[in-house]
């Protein structure tokens, strides 16, 4: 997706947009097959986890949930670019900055949240090991 | 606008650019320093890009909470017994619906057509408020089945998270009427089609956002 063709063509656009002047606001150029091929691709990738879990697929729910992250992954990826609009080069690239900084965080936050409180589960109940072995 | 804000010297302000390679010809031209205030382009949607990703980190600690409490049922119900799946089968249709609509709306108001490209947004509203709808059956169901935000360390998690989520909808509705009662009143004059685009990414948002609680939340809690 060529951002720079999108934004020369979308001045030429309509008799409404042509007094865009410094604070444009139609320099992201929406086209109808964009918003069709990500509704597509939405409703296939919305449909496949809930057939996943709806109709009892996989044996094991870790493989279930395995695949149910790498497609939600993929779902979200589709709707950045074809709903939000995203690319490299929207609002001279600081969009995929701040993007690239909130993924960092996003990150930190959910692995290290889940790191520490798991570990922080397996050491605070000793007892709940002891009182199984207890008749 | 050569003359607009000058009171700065040339050595002083910027001394890394403008290399006077050009300028000896006209010595009248010759500035070294910028005469306006620099804007970015675009920036109130550079701001508000800012703000969904800020917004971005609120949710991502409540799904590591959610992530923390998910399991902690306490003795109580846990969501294999609580979800209703066709229940949120239909609400992510809602709301996938939802976005395609207002993706309508967007191409109507890039035509330059303001009838259709409020019928888009009136539709988006409606799917919207049929979200909120379900979402607040589910949740009196839930509370009536004694699994309210208090049963458990899962339950309050939950709650807090879809129903942040359900918060975020409720403003977006607001905001959309308030849009569509603005686009009556003015049409669609330049700041209109900045507050469409604005309300454009914070709609897309709310579904990605519900794309992480279908999948994490409802999907891989009824998982054995």
């Amino acid at each position: 997706m060529s951002a720079h063709d999108d934004t020369l063509a979308a001045h030429g656009h309509g008799p409404a947009s042509g007094n865009d002047h410094g604070h444009g606001e139609s320099e992201i150029h929406i086209s109808l097959g964009g918003y069709v091929t990500g509704f597509v691709l939405s409703v296939i990738l919305t449909a496949i986890p809930f057939w996943l879990v709806m109709g009892r697929v996989f044996e094991q729910s870790s493989t279930t949930a395995m695949v149910l992250l790498a497609l939600g992954a993929v779902q979200i990826v589709v709707h950045m670019i074809y709903f939000l609009h995203l690319n490299a080069r929207s609002e001279g690239g600081w969009n995929m900055l701040a993007l690239i900084f909130t993924l960092v965080l996003v990150v930190i936050t959910l692995t290290g949240t889940l790191w520490v409180m798991f570990h922080l589960n397996s050491n605070m109940m000793p007892g709940m090991h002891t009182t199984k072995t207890l008749p | 606008m050569a003359d607009t804000f000058a009171p700065f010297t040339a050595e002083g302000a910027r001394p890394h650019e403008a290399p006077p390679q050009h300028a000896p010809a006209q010595p009248a031209a010759l500035r070294f320093y910028m005469t306006e205030e620099y804007h970015v382009p675009n920036g109130t949607l550079l701001g508000f890009w800012l703000y969904l990703m800020s917004d971005c980190l609120v949710f991502a600690c409540l799904f590591a909470a959610y992530g923390v409490l998910g399991r902690n049922y306490a003795g109580g119900p846990s969501g294999a017994e609580l979800f209703d799946l066709p229940l949120v089968a239909l609400n992510t249709s809602f709301l996938l619906l939802s976005s395609i609509t207002y993706g309508f709306a967007m191409l109507e108001a890039q035509r330059g057509r303001l009838g259709p490209t409020q019928g888009w947004l009136a539709v988006t509203g409606l799917l919207g408020a049929a979200f909120l709808a379900v979402e607040i059956y589910e949740f009196a169901h839930l509370v009536g089945e004694g699994a309210g935000p208090q049963r458990s360390g899962f339950l309050t998690s939950f709650f807090a998270l879809v129903g942040t989520h359900g918060l975020h909808v409720t403003f977006g509705i607001v905001w959309l009427v308030t849009l569509v009662s603005q686009l009556r009143r003015h049409g669609l004059i330049p700041e209109n089609r900045r507050r469409l685009m604005c309300l454009s990414m914070f709609w897309h948002f709310l579904d990605v956002v519900w794309i992480g609680v279908f999948t994490f939340v409802y999907l891989m809690g009824v998982l054995p």
